[in-house]
């Protein structure tokens, strides 16, 4: 990105205070969720319950981290199932993007805008509009309550993004490097696998973040309709059952939202360069 | 030419084969799926074992209960939270595409709701709008905007707006990260030129960087309305579409008959009619897109 110059950005005082206040009003909004959750996982049941309400914890502790191991009993499993079905779905996602975006973005054949549409179109459906036959589906092929019915269709609602990302990333890749593969006799597979597959890799490393967060932030209906074990529920339909009980102990509930969110957070603290290229790539100029 | 013409034929099969298992996926786990709710809503699919051809009679039923209302309700509470996003997310970015020191920081805050996992952001607001102890019930007695505690959720006409806040925080990243970007892809030099002939700050924002941002704010917005109008995790997590039923979109009453009270002819109907929904949305935004896209050009 180009430097602007500094005169033009040069603020005085008083534009200072105002941009910062105006930060500081968004992300109130933005983070003051995470802010008071964080608070609750601290504060003891009986300070939680009791009026009026206080903000800042009294003799806060980190107890109820500690407690709510016994008191959600799957919870390093549900952790587990998360990134199980999450790995496994954006390895499937990946295996069917790379070469499609390849063939979006490299070759002419007839009917290839119609047929990108079509797979963009599959982003306006959530699955809620579809769970009546893929219930079905699910029950015929037998997989109800397994990773399967979680997976399968999970992988189904990441491809299009993905194929999109990737298929613009791929043709910022130059032309003249196939062709000088091609002219050399390489075949078109070899020349996707030695030449474009090791260039593109960074491209294809932001489209498998970006699909391992979608499965695991964004995937709640599947694992809430398809799948009634708890030991194959992923972590937030597990904390939901949790979650529905008539006496929910907040501060573990809290407390084990915290721990479930840390890979995210880790996530997004190593990797938020290539997230927001990533998320936002091609989405400007379509 | 004739070796031209087979290379060509090679690369067509070739590109074909490398669509195969993306397209034979999708069209096994959405395509079918979708014609099959389109048959699936003219019987009376349920548990039992024979389903019967029933013709018009579940969209009859549809919209002989108070469907009609769920639709106006589904409509309002789409319109309020985009409307919301839009303006929450366009002043974020505005903000945080301002030269000061921290904004790399801020950028990357602005991203949790949407990266950590839906359910567990809505769980925090669940806490956050509980009557008795949550904080906005809380926070406001603190300051004598109310006597007594709210229960957010337990009321229609608050548990209506509650589930579009959360929605809308739900949402915010994304568009504030959409319209940075929209923002930084402005060219510099039109700033420059005007900041020349000693225009200011503000007359800068109002007159080059809103007008630019409107092909952006308009594909936003498409494509929010139609991510919007698909919520489900948040209002069924929070309410269930209660209280009395207030908070039930489309998608949630779809989920409950077909799901909940596993009528999939009856639910089938009501989802078709969602699809039909979302495809005008669909096409608008394809219309809209590209007539942005050719003016640009001109």
């Amino acid at each position: 990105m180009r430097e602007p110059p500094q005169l033009i950005n040069r603020y005085r005082w008083y534009e200072i205070i105002g941009i910062y206040c105006g930060i500081g009003v968004f992300l109130t909004f933005v983070l003051a969720p995470f802010v008071e959750g964080f608070l609750v996982s601290l504060k003891p049941l009986s300070q939680l319950f009791s009026s009026p309400y206080r903000f800042i914890p009294e003799n806060g502790s980190f107890r109820a981290y500690v407690t709510m191991w016994e008191s959600v009993p799957g919870f390093g499993r549900y952790i587990f199932n998360s990134f199980f079905i999450s790995t496994i779905v954006t390895a499937v996602v990946l295996c069917m993007v790379v070469p499609a975006a390849y063939a979006f973005a490299r070759f002419e054949f007839k009917g290839r805008g119609t047929l990108l549409g079509a797979f963009l179109a599959v982003n306006m459906f959530s699955g809620a509009v579809l769970l009546i036959p893929l219930f079905r589906l699910m029950r015929s092929l037998g997989v109800l309550n397994t990773y399967f019915a979680m997976i399968v269709p999970g992988v189904a609602f990441l491809i299009p993004s993905a194929i999109w990302l990737l298929r613009t990333y791929m043709m910022r890749i130059p032309k003249e490097l196939d062709e000088a593969a091609y002219v050399d006799g390489a075949s078109h597979f070899y020349t996707l696998r030695r030449v474009i597959l090791p260039i593109a890799m960074p491209g294809i490393t932001v489209v498998a973040i970006t699909t391992f967060i979608g499965s695991y932030a964004q995937q709640f209906i599947f694992a809430l309709t398809f799948n009634a074990k708890s030991e194959y529920m992923p972590l937030p339909v597990g904390l939901f059952a949790y979650f529905g009980r008539q006496e929910v102990v907040w501060n573990e509930l809290m407390a084990a939202s915290f721990v479930g969110i840390a890979p995210a957070m880790i996530v997004i603290f190593f990797l938020q360069r290539y997230l927001v290229s990533g998320l936002t790539a091609g989405a400007v100029k379509q | 030419m004739g070796v031209a013409m087979d290379a060509r034929k090679s690369a067509v099969i070739f590109a074909w084969l490398l669509l195969a298992p993306a397209l034979l996926y999708v069209l096994t786990i959405v395509a079918y799926p979708l014609v099959d709710t389109f048959i699936l809503s003219f019987t009376d699919a349920s548990l039992k074992r024979t389903t019967e051809w029933v013709g018009w009679a579940n969209y009859e039923k549809i919209f002989n209960a108070s469907f009609a209302e769920v639709i106006i309700r589904t409509f309002v509470w789409t319109f309020f939270s985009v409307a919301i996003k839009m303006i929450i997310g366009t002043f974020g970015a505005t903000m945080l595409n301002a030269a000061v020191p921290g904004r790399a920081l801020f950028r990357v805050l602005t991203m949790p709701p949407w990266i950590v996992p839906m359910a567990i952001g809505i769980f925090m607001w669940g806490w956050m709008y509980n009557g008795q102890f949550g904080m906005i019930s809380g926070m406001l007695q603190r300051a004598g905007f109310t006597d007594g505690p709210i229960a957010f959720l337990a009321q229609g006409s608050t548990a209506f707006w509650a589930t579009i806040i959360t929605d809308v925080w739900i949402g915010v990243p994304m568009v504030t990260l959409y319209m940075l970007a929209a923002m930084q892809a402005i060219p510099q030099d039109l700033y420059e030129a005007a900041w020349t002939d000693g225009a200011g700050r503000f007359y800068r924002f109002r007159r080059i960087t809103l007008p630019l941002l409107v092909p952006s704010m308009i594909t936003m917005s498409m494509l929010s309305l139609i991510a919007t109008f698909n919520s489900f995790d948040i209002i069924w997590i929070l309410t269930q579409g209660g209280p009395n039923g207030e908070t039930t979109t489309m998608i949630i009453d779809t989920y409950r008959t077909a799901i909940g009270s596993k009528k999939y002819g009856e639910g089938a109907a009501r989802a078709v009619l969602i699809c039909i929904f979302l495809s005008i949305f669909c096409l608008c935004y394809f219309r809209v897109t590209s007539r942005l896209a050719s003016g640009e050009k001109q």
